[in-house]
């Protein structure tokens, strides 16, 4: 691989996957506020509101993490892929520039009366603004998945003389089916990060024996919310977007299953390593005619394999891309397990006790992370070579003007940059969460 | 429709100078105005809510550019890479230096971070203007509409230049006398008692300056670039930025001697945009030229986005500005009047 190309990839990739670590839970943790503060508004309990209080100071931090490492994605459709964005900017100059127009200014102007106006508004106002805020922050990630569902389903385009795309029609581009399953599916992830994130800071509460009544509140809310959309992350989301996956790109569905070989009757592999050299599973552990049936509700369906299209078409790393799906999909269903379970015990009156449980919640923190960072890099990972699929490839994207060197000096400095900020995010949410949601919890905030 | 857009792009990037302006230049004088802990706070607390917002116009300008002229957009970013690259860890620095100081009252944590937003301040108006200069200057563009530029090379102008030289040097210092003007005024209209007298008389210091600059810079840009003029030839009208200009440092210096401290911020502002105008006017339709060869200059009209989607474009930018100028007063209508230090934030 061109060292170049290489640099520029580990460059988005790296400041990418550091910047959604904090968005993921910003759009979680949205709704679930506005859920607080309606539960305040309807029973006129202060407990309600100093929960969402307590909420509002961590989304404060996490929202500025996201809106300093966010600043450099924009920019970097233009310094490390100008090639691309020459090519691709007559279509998704649209979103991109809708997200700015309609999304950041929305968030922008509301977040400050949000997270300082609660003293200068009404109640209701107040709850306006969080809503104002949810708002922005779900449009933002609508935009952006509008312009990713393009580059995996180009539609809407027609080609121009000058080799780039140009929009052909506004309408196809913001409803590509595409764009509304990855929309759905994406977001029903970060309420799971949002809700296990208050249930596990509620749960270590519980367990310390400290604010135990907004403890109470964070598991309650975490579980229920953590419930529903663990289950609609796998149904209808999670499988209209692998259908959509099995239609327009059956190479990467067999890589992400790593079936070298088509067959009838295709096996869904739970455990193995892919063995890309011999084409095979190693030590695998599969589930017979699965796969058939998940992809076309038929046991003995025909599924193509990996032999069937010519090598340089497959995604570069079938392994990485193996084992990202495979994390993904595993963690999905390991949070239907915890959160039924939960559910139920919380049904039955008995949850608060169970500290089995409570240790169970506590320790999820930091796996529906992984599940969504895993999540993103198979859809990324799986449209290689293609950036956009089909049209552009990878290779011809970035640009060609930056050198290795250049790109190379500008991704240490984001490393040592983000190594700071992830830091010091980790100190101040400490802080706040050992200060509890009783009080003034910052002398100035 | 092109033109058009060219001037949308134009208004952006000036709602962004003059907005976020004002916040680095209150980042810029934010040491040396503010005394004590409780002065600093009031200058936080005066941009606090809205600095966020401010800075979104960039990102706006950003996209729209992105999305009318893509060629433009993909050339400059990928050639000013270094540069702007700079600027993003400056952005980010600033961000976090005001969002995160109030978090802890330890007095190193707070001076930690009070060095921060100011040196990010300076060096962000700096780039700033470099980057104008540069705009003006020209850039070493090749057939294929892309150019790589170093970060400095011997410091003159000519086909050899750095995104520095002495020309983008001057340019950079004009935009941090003019912004540390225009942030002061803004402390000025926000406060009062010793911090309000003490950034009225920076802007009055500043003010010598900011002619003296303003007319060196004037003269070094026709020497450099001289088809600047080419516009004002043809079209006289242009004449009046200028008339502007000047007109605008004449009210401030009058409103800061008279102690009215929102006509002379309004006055900064007025000069602000004249100087962008002024340049924007005297580019067009050129958005950048090439140094190289005038051929290879980048103009509205080989950068533009197709034509179908410009169009569609139009319908939902003028939407999406209606909106974000309702937030915009309702926020500025919320946060009006001096600051006071009760209550919650910063």
């Amino acid at each position: 691989m061109d060292s170049a190309l290489l640099v520029h990839r580990i460059h988005f990739a790296f400041t990418v996957t550091f910047h959604y670590l904090f968005p993921q839970l910003t759009m979680g943790l949205a709704p679930l506020i506005v859920v607080l503060k309606t539960l305040g508004l309807r029973h006129n309990d202060e407990t309600y509101n100093e929960a969402a209080r307590f909420w509002a100071r961590i989304f404060g931090i996490n929202f500025v993490m996201g809106v300093v490492t966010g600043i450099p994605m924009e920019f970097q459709f233009g310094t490390n892929w100008s090639h691309f964005s020459r090519f691709a900017g007559g279509v998704i100059g649209q979103s991109l520039a809708m997200e700015g127009m309609f999304a950041f200014f929305l968030e922008s102007a509301f977040l400050g009366l949000f997270l300082y106006g609660e003293k200068r508004l009404s109640p209701r106002a107040h709850w306006w603004s969080a809503v104002a805020v949810f708002l922005g922050s779900w449009l933002s990630g609508f935009f952006i998945i509008v312009t990713d569902a393009w580059m995996q389903h180009p539609v809407g385009y027609t080609k121009a003389l000058d080799g780039s795309v140009q929009l052909s029609s506004f309408w196809e581009l913001v409803l590509n089916p595409w764009a509304w399953w990855q929309y759905a599916h994406n977001m029903s992830g970060a309420v799971i990060t949002g809700a296990i994130v208050m249930a596990s800071v509620g749960a270590f509460y519980l367990l310390w024996g400290k604010f135990e009544a907004h403890g109470r509140i964070f598991v309650r809310v975490g579980v229920v919310a953590g419930l529903i959309f663990s289950v609609l992350q796998l149904f209808p989301t999670g499988d209209g977007q692998g259908r959509l996956i099995a239609q327009n790109q059956p190479v990467t569905l067999a890589a992400m299953e790593a079936l070298f070989v088509s067959q009838t009757g295709a096996p869904l592999v739970i455990l193995g390593q892919p063995n890309v050299e011999e084409r095979k599973i190693d030590n695998p552990l599969e589930v017979p005619d699965a796969l058939s049936f998940l992809t076309y509700r038929a046991w003995k369906a025909d599924v193509q394999g990996l032999d069937a299209f010519p090598e340089d078409a497959w995604p570069e790393n079938v392994a990485l891309l193996y084992y990202c799906y495979h994390i993904m999909v595993g963690l999905g269903t390991i949070f239907i397990a915890i959160m039924v379970v939960a559910a139920l015990l919380l049904w039955r009156g008995k949850l608060f006790s169970a500290r089995w449980m409570l240790w169970i919640l506590l320790l999820a923190l930091p796996f529906p992370y992984i599940a969504n960072t895993a999540g993103w890099m198979t859809a990324e990972l799986g449209r290689q070579p293609w950036l956009v699929y089909g049209l552009m490839r990878t290779a011809d994207g970035f640009s060609k003007m930056v050198s290795a060197g250049n790109a190379m000096f500008t991704l240490l400095g984001f490393l040592g940059m983000y190594t700071v900020l992830g830091i010091l995010f980790l100190f101040l949410v400490r802080r706040e969460i050992e200060q509890g949601p009783v009080g003034e919890a910052s002398p100035q905030h | 429709m092109e033109t058009l857009w060219f001037m949308i792009v134009a208004v952006m990037v000036a709602a962004y100078v003059v907005l976020d302006g004002f916040d680095l230049g209150a980042g810029a004088i934010y040491l040396g105005a503010g005394k004590t802990s409780e002065e600093r706070r009031k200058i936080l607390r005066a941009i606090g809510p809205v600095w966020d917002g401010n800075e979104v116009w960039l990102l706006a300008a950003g996209g729209t550019l992105y999305f009318a002229f893509p060629l433009l957009y993909a050339s400059s970013f990928s050639g000013f890479y270094l540069p702007l690259m700079m600027v993003l860890w400056l952005l980010m620095l600033r961000g976090i230096g005001i969002e995160l100081r109030a978090h802890m009252e330890n007095p190193v944590w707070v001076g930690f971070f009070d060095l921060i937003f100011c040196v990010s301040s300076v060096l962000l108006a700096i780039f700033f203007g470099a980057a104008l200069g540069n705009v003006v200057r020209g850039v070493p563009l090749r057939a294929d509409g892309y150019f790589f530029e170093p970060l400095w090379t011997n410091f003159r102008v000519g086909e050899n230049a750095g995104i520095l030289d002495w020309y983008t040097v001057l340019t950079g210092v004009i935009a941090l006398v003019t912004l540390t003007a225009h942030g002061s005024l803004y402390v000025a209209v926000k406060t009062d008692g010793e911090l309000n007298g003490r950034t009225r008389s920076i802007a009055l210091w500043a003010w010598p300056l900011q002619l003296l600059l303003t007319i060196v810079g004037l003269v070094a840009t026709t020497y450099v670039q001289p088809a600047v003029l080419d516009n004002y030839k043809r079209h006289a009208i242009g004449y009046l930025i200028p008339v502007v200009v000047f007109g605008s440092l004449g009210v401030m210096i009058f409103a800061i001697r008279k102690g009215l401290d929102k006509i002379a911020f309004v006055g900064s502002a007025f000069y602000i945009v004249g100087m962008l105008v002024g340049a924007a006017f005297a580019l067009y339709p050129v958005v950048l030229p090439a140094s190289t060869d005038p051929a290879y200059s980048l103009t509205i009209y080989n950068t533009a986005a197709g034509h179908h989607g410009l169009t569609v474009g139009l319908t939902w930018w003028i939407l999406g500005m209606v909106l974000a100028l309702g937030y915009f007063v309702l926020l500025y209508r919320m946060f009006r009047g001096k600051v006071r230090l009760e209550g919650g934030g910063y």
